[in-house]
């Protein structure tokens, strides 16, 4: 109520709003970067954390004019704790700008915070369609991909060479079952069809009664959603049932991204669909790698390459508006006609906000996800169920 | 085509049956000895997976494991049952459900402190990781096959241990009779630190036989717990026999259910737990 009250004053004194642009010009932007530091997923937040400031290092610390202030805070991928680091980044550190999350549960607090705040928020990682759909905001982006968007390429790339006929494992939550949309939605722009969905409690991994069923379905191929340690054990299960000559395995890219080590020979030739890949050969690509390796010793991965665009994104936005985060509508609407030059090719923003995007094709051989052609060309989500007027 | 299908699901419930024998035998001699309710028996079973990643991780192999698995929780179990258990013997059942729950707790806290809260794959032993033709178009690998013939083995060293020793007769008496073993001028107390050193190298084997196929992560005992309370009830408490069969029963329906009518999978064995406490309480498999 407060907030709504304050911003329609605001509107009406200009005086008041030229004050608090020159303020704003004399202050650092304050960032909050809120993401697993620690955890099951510290590994992604820190490649995120680290090609932000890759980005921002390339701007000479400096956005719209303003020097920057980063707020680093370990959300620790617990949906129970995240309202409340919302709200320390928010109340205590007066955070600008939020960067986050990579767990899908946790980024609802943020989107929640965005959405009745009116704070820039751009997501990094987590994909949950709900963000950039029923969700969607004029303060909300997302510099990664929805659940939906990979797994609608594997199904198109599937149909496309011909099959007619799969079915989709994964666990039973959120994820699993807007990929799996994703993958009957593009089986079906292909002519092919999902005939069924097979799924397990997460995270158990007894796949055995699963996998005993697929050869008698009568599908031409099996896609899969699962990511970390669960993918692991899937596809040297799938690999040991010795159902790989018959029915190809294939999924969002997942299935087999920073798990290849673990996986050995097992996922050899196991085909994914991802908005990144190895060996994508562009300028841009090529220097981020490297700047990327020379900052942290560290080879870039798809989470790298998201937290850089989250990065670019934001720039784009503040230069917009002079450093002016509470300016949402320009700030939007400049991130929204921006082409972003990223590593994994140009891309622009639908609609709702989600990155209109390339999904590769890649083949795993020997440790690598090589990319080896395109899955869906210009790929936006449906955005379905976003109602959101921007001008 | 179907009829191989139904095969390959079959050999798919009991591997499973037999894996779930493992750590339920335990649990239904503790209970059915010393009249203890241990819920803290998945996390033996979580400790027993562990002890194998962290030992395949240092000696590249697995095997070593299986053995530090057995003789670790021996003395492991031997340990909780001295300074612990047998102190609630003689407690009410909500004392020992809150010791047992404590237990949980610090285990789970001591796991996230010692590795991490990560999943993590456990390498098959070089030696079995190659797979079998079960049917024309479903393989079995190796080690699955090794694994269901140690479960086959250890089920019947405890059928020997317990029918046909001995201290196995004593175990029996206790299970049914606790103070008639008293009379007996048996040791109970050294009978009781017996069995949970027994019940306790069992779940830790158990654990580490199930590593590699089911890799680590927090909290994996858990849903092994609650259906191997389910187990324990079906069979009757304290008797061998009876989780034997009731494993193997729970491993089948619970496989079959998934394969064939995943909609009823997750209830029906605890429709057939409820059906066993209503009409034949003392267990499916009981004597009389």
């Amino acid at each position: 109520m407060h907030h709504i009250s304050r911003r329609g004053m605001l509107a009406g004194a200009a005086a008041v709003a030229l004050g608090r642009r020159a303020i704003a010009q004399g202050a650092p932007i304050k960032i909050g970067l809120m993401l697993p530091f620690s955890g099951t997923f510290a590994a992604l937040g820190e490649n995120i954390a680290a090609a932000f400031e890759l980005c921002l290092a390339e701007r000479g610390d400096r956005l719209g004019g303003r020097a920057v202030t980063l707020v680093r805070l370990d959300d620790e991928s617990d949906p129970a704790k995240a309202p409340q680091n919302v709200n320390r980044l928010l109340e205590r550190d007066k955070v600008d700008v939020l960067i986050g999350t990579v767990h899908s549960g946790v980024v609802m607090a943020l989107v929640q915070a965005a959405r009745e705040r009116d704070v820039p928020l751009i997501i990094p990682n987590a994909g949950n369609v709900a963000a950039t759909r029923e969700l969607c905001a004029p303060s909300i982006f997302r510099s990664s991909f929805s659940n939906w968007q990979p797994a609608y390429g594997m199904g198109k790339a599937l149909a496309a060479k011909g099959v007619k006929k799969a079915c989709w494992v994964t666990w039973d939550y959120a994820a699993g079952k807007e990929s799996g949309e994703g993958f009957r939605d593009g089986l079906r722009s292909g002519g092919g069809e999902l005939i069924q969905v097979l799924t397990l409690p997460f995270p158990e991994t007894n796949f055995q009664p699963i996998l005993a069923q697929l050869p008698g379905l009568g599908v031409e191929a099996v896609g899969s959603f699962f990511a970390g340690g669960g993918a692991v054990q899937f596809v040297k299960d799938y690999a040991a049932a010795g159902l790989r000559e018959k029915l190809p395995l294939c999924g969002s890219g997942f299935l087999t991204e920073g798990v290849l080590k673990p996986q050995g020979a097992a996922a050899d030739g196991i085909q994914t669909a991802l908005h990144y890949g190895d060996g994508l050969d562009n300028a841009k690509n090529t220097a981020f790698r490297a700047a990327f390796k020379q900052k942290t010793g560290r080879d870039a991965d798809v989470y790298a390459v998201q937290g850089y665009d989250a990065g670019q994104m934001i720039a784009i936005g503040l230069d917009a508006t002079k450093g002016d985060a509470t300016a949402v509508k320009p700030l939007a609407t400049a991130i929204q006609a921006a082409k972003i030059d990223s590593p994994r090719g140009t891309f622009t923003l639908s609609p709702s906000h989600n990155p209109v995007q390339t999904i590769y094709l890649r083949e795993a051989k020997g440790g690598e996800n090589r990319v080896i052609g395109v899955a869906a060309d210009a790929l936006a989500d449906p955005g379905t169920g976003c109602k959101m007027n921007l001008p | 085509m179907q009829l191989a299908g139904l095969f390959a699901q079959v050999l798919n419930g009991l591997q499973y049956g037999l894996l779930l024998f493992l750590i339920s035998s335990g649990l239904t001699l503790i209970f059915g000895v010393m009249r203890v309710i241990n819920l803290a028996h998945g996390s033996l079973f979580m400790i027993g997976a562990y002890l194998a990643y962290a030992l395949a991780g240092i000696t590249g192999s697995l095997w070593l494991a299986l053995p530090a698995a057995v003789a670790g929780g021996a003395l492991f179990g031997a340990a909780l049952e001295y300074t612990l258990f047998r102190r609630f013997r003689e407690r009410e059942h909500l004392d020992q459900v809150l010791l047992t729950f404590a237990l949980i707790l610090l285990f789970e806290e001591a796991r996230s402190a010692l590795v991490d809260n990560q999943f993590h794959s456990v390498a098959i032993p070089a030696m079995l990781d190659f797979s079998v033709r079960v049917t024309a178009d479903f393989a079995y690998s190796a080690y699955r096959i090794a694994v269901l013939g140690i479960c086959l083995g250890v089920a019947a060293l405890m059928f020997i241990g317990v029918e046909r020793t001995r201290v196995g007769s004593a175990i029996r008496a206790a299970a049914e009779n606790a103070e008639m073993v008293d009379l007996l001028g048996i040791d109970a107390r050294r009978l009781h630190t017996l069995v949970f050193a027994v019940g306790t190298a069992l779940a830790m084997l158990a654990g580490a036989l199930a590593a590699p196929l089911q890799s680590v992560y927090p909290g994996m005992g858990d849903g092994f717990l609650i259906i191997s309370f389910v187990v324990v009830v079906i069979g009757g408490l304290g008797s061998i026999a009876g989780a034997f069969w009731a494993a193997l029963l729970i491993g089948l329906i619970d496989t079959l259910g998934q394969a064939y009518v995943p909609q009823a999978a997750g209830t029906a064995i605890y429709v057939l737990m409820a059906a066993v406490l209503l009409f034949r309480p003392a267990g499916l498999f009981a004597k009389g």
